[in-house]
């Protein structure tokens, strides 16, 4: 917290650097770790869902659709407070229920037809976003593109309260679908013979990753990869049994970006970098060689 | 008890069951036989409403399965379907407590009746040492036993395998017939076995359940049923019958 572009010293604590740490970094350090505990979590479940340890929020497109929304909510409806995150949350919601369908076929879904779904629907919205921001002017343009590539630097304790209180809902909910998602990794047959209402759970953690993905990306743009790199952390060290992923990867995706968050402002400091470069320096890396693995 | 009225199954125009009616008695075995593409594994997924018939019922304990919820048929009626590969390090025991999910509560752990559960189907399928293998690391056979543990663990009176013996050596085929003939002997249960070994199935089941292209060709005790002249309608095979040495029972030897 001390830490940054300009250093503040707890021991002469100036009005200035009051103002920095209570106004600007902590709400910063408050709202990162909200995003890394939504974004963490969603992957978690929707990775047992799918089958697929290679689910991630910003990889399926999801990530974009909460993007899409949240501009459009920017370029069309600016000053309603609501109306961001309400809107991120159907983009999310719409690109989830795409990324699905396409997905999906009668022999089930392999790890490669869902990566495939995933890229188009992300360079499909991509495309939908690029026209939009043409009608933003360029002052705003260049915040915009720092947002789309995940930036915590625009936190505000509204935003805070908004992802927390998503945070603790969705790590909740999805913690108490955990035993059925136990199931529902093995295979979906497996689930719905061990008595597992296979729909239901679906639309459930559907609708949280969307909750969750939606309220993150409208705080702080699309920062990808945290939902692949934590998770995988997570079983790595504790296995995979869900009703211990599903928290644990809250707790370490809130450390993990509250640590890369730290990096990106000092690392070039006194500039900033996005926090969403940081993850995707880590997490592409890692997805090459989680896929390597897969085949 | 599980009473299958009349039922058939469409995929799109395709009829895959045509009139299927049979009754599965407590403390029965079934062997359910027939050629590939003679609709076993259809049927399988009928009795526990994996895919519901299109015409006709099939009742549990005299009431239509359709009035059951998901986790009350899962209390009693157990699948040990064909393989399933998971990419994730799940572990041995966790595999099979998972099969308690009807049983417990949906949030939460298991009880230590659910551990007991899970600790003795994995010895009563020669796995008393895995608990801590992860399910990737295991052959195919090895995982095939944890299948049937995690069934075997629900607990549940029924039991519908599908080619449960596929990938096992010689002695575990043994071992997984007699532990489904003992739970059924002993405690009342049933099971409905697919399989493709005509001799085991003669040994260890009750009841025949014959079919071809989508109906009940032949159904009975395994000496009316398998026939020289229903495996050749069947199957296409000339067979010689005769006794088995030691159990007695009706013996096929196909002739090549």
């Amino acid at each position: 917290m001390l830490l940054g572009s300009e250093s503040v010293s707890i021991f002469e604590m100036t009005v200035q650097g009051r103002a920095i740490l209570f106004d600007i970094r902590l709400p910063r350090i408050l709202l990162g770790a909200c995003v890394g505990a939504s974004l963490a979590v969603a992957g978690a479940a929707l990775q047992a869902l799918l089958r697929n340890p290679l689910a991630e929020p910003y990889l399926l497109g999801v990530s974009n659709g909460a993007a899409l929304g949240t501009l459009v909510a920017f370029v069309f409806l600016d000053g309603y407070g609501f109306a961001r995150p309400l809107l991120a949350f159907a983009g999310a919601g719409i690109a989830t229920f795409a990324v699905y369908q396409m997905a999906k076929s009668r022999t089930g879904m392999n790890v490669e037809r869902l990566v495939l779904s995933g890229v188009i629907v992300t360079t499909f919205l991509s495309s939908i976003i690029v026209l939009l921001t043409s009608l933003l002017d360029a002052a705003r343009l260049r915040g915009y593109t720092f947002w789309l590539l995940g930036d915590l630097s625009q936190a505000t304790y509204d935003g805070f309260y908004m992802t927390l209180a998503a945070a603790t809902i969705g790590t909740i909910v999805l913690s108490s679908q955990a035993r059925a998602l136990n199931l529902m990794m093995v295979g979906e047959r497996d689930a719905f013979d061990f008595g597992v209402e296979v729909g239901r759970v679906r639309m459930i953690v559907f609708g949280m990753a969307s909750l969750l993905v939606g309220t993150a990306v409208a705080a702080s743009g699309s920062v990808g990869y945290v939902g692949l790199i934590v998770p995988h952390l997570v079983r790595l060290a504790i296995g995979s049994d869900n009703r211990l992923v599903v928290p644990m990867s809250a707790i370490v995706g809130a450390i993990f970006v509250v640590l890369a968050d730290t990096v990106a402002r000092t690392a070039i400091a006194p500039r900033e970098l996005p926090v969403g470069a940081i993850t995707a320096l880590i997490g592409a890396p890692l997805f090459i060689y989680l896929l390597r693995r897969a085949n | 008890m599980l009473k299958v009225k009349d039922i058939s199954i469409r995929y799109g125009p395709c009829e895959v069951l045509r009139n299927i009616s049979f009754v599965l008695d407590d403390g029965e075995v079934i062997g359910l036989l027939g050629p590939n593409g003679a609709g076993k594994t259809t049927l399988i997924k009928a009795l526990n409403g994996a895919k519901p018939a299109s015409f006709g019922t099939v009742e549990l304990d005299e009431i239509p399965l359709a009035s059951f919820s998901r986790r009350e048929i899962a209390k009693r009626i157990a699948v040990v379907a064909q393989e399933n590969e998971t990419k994730f390090p799940v572990t041995v025991v966790e595999f099979v407590l998972s099969g308690r999910f009807a049983s417990g509560s949906a949030f939460g752990w298991e009880s230590t009746e659910d551990i007991e559960f899970a600790v003795k189907a994995l010895e009563q399928c020669d796995l008393a040492n895995f608990g801590d293998r992860l399910m990737n690391e295991l052959s195919g056979g090895e995982r095939q036993r944890v299948v049937l543990a995690r069934s075997i663990a629900t607990d549940a009176k029924i039991l519908l395998l599908d080619e449960p013996t596929a990938n096992l050596d010689l002695a575990h085929q043994a071992m997984m017939f007699r532990l489904v003939r003992r739970r059924c002997r002993e405690a009342e249960n049933s099971a409905v076995v697919i399989t493709h070994d005509l001799n085991l199935a003669a040994e260890f089941a009750d009841k025949i359940v014959l079919l071809k292209q989508g109906t009940i060709f032949a159904a009975g005790p395994p000496a009316e049923v398998l026939t020289e002249s229903n495996i050749r309608e069947v199957f296409g095979v000339t067979a010689l019958l005769d006794k088995h040495p030691a159990s007695g029972n009706v013996r096929v030897t196909a002739v090549y």
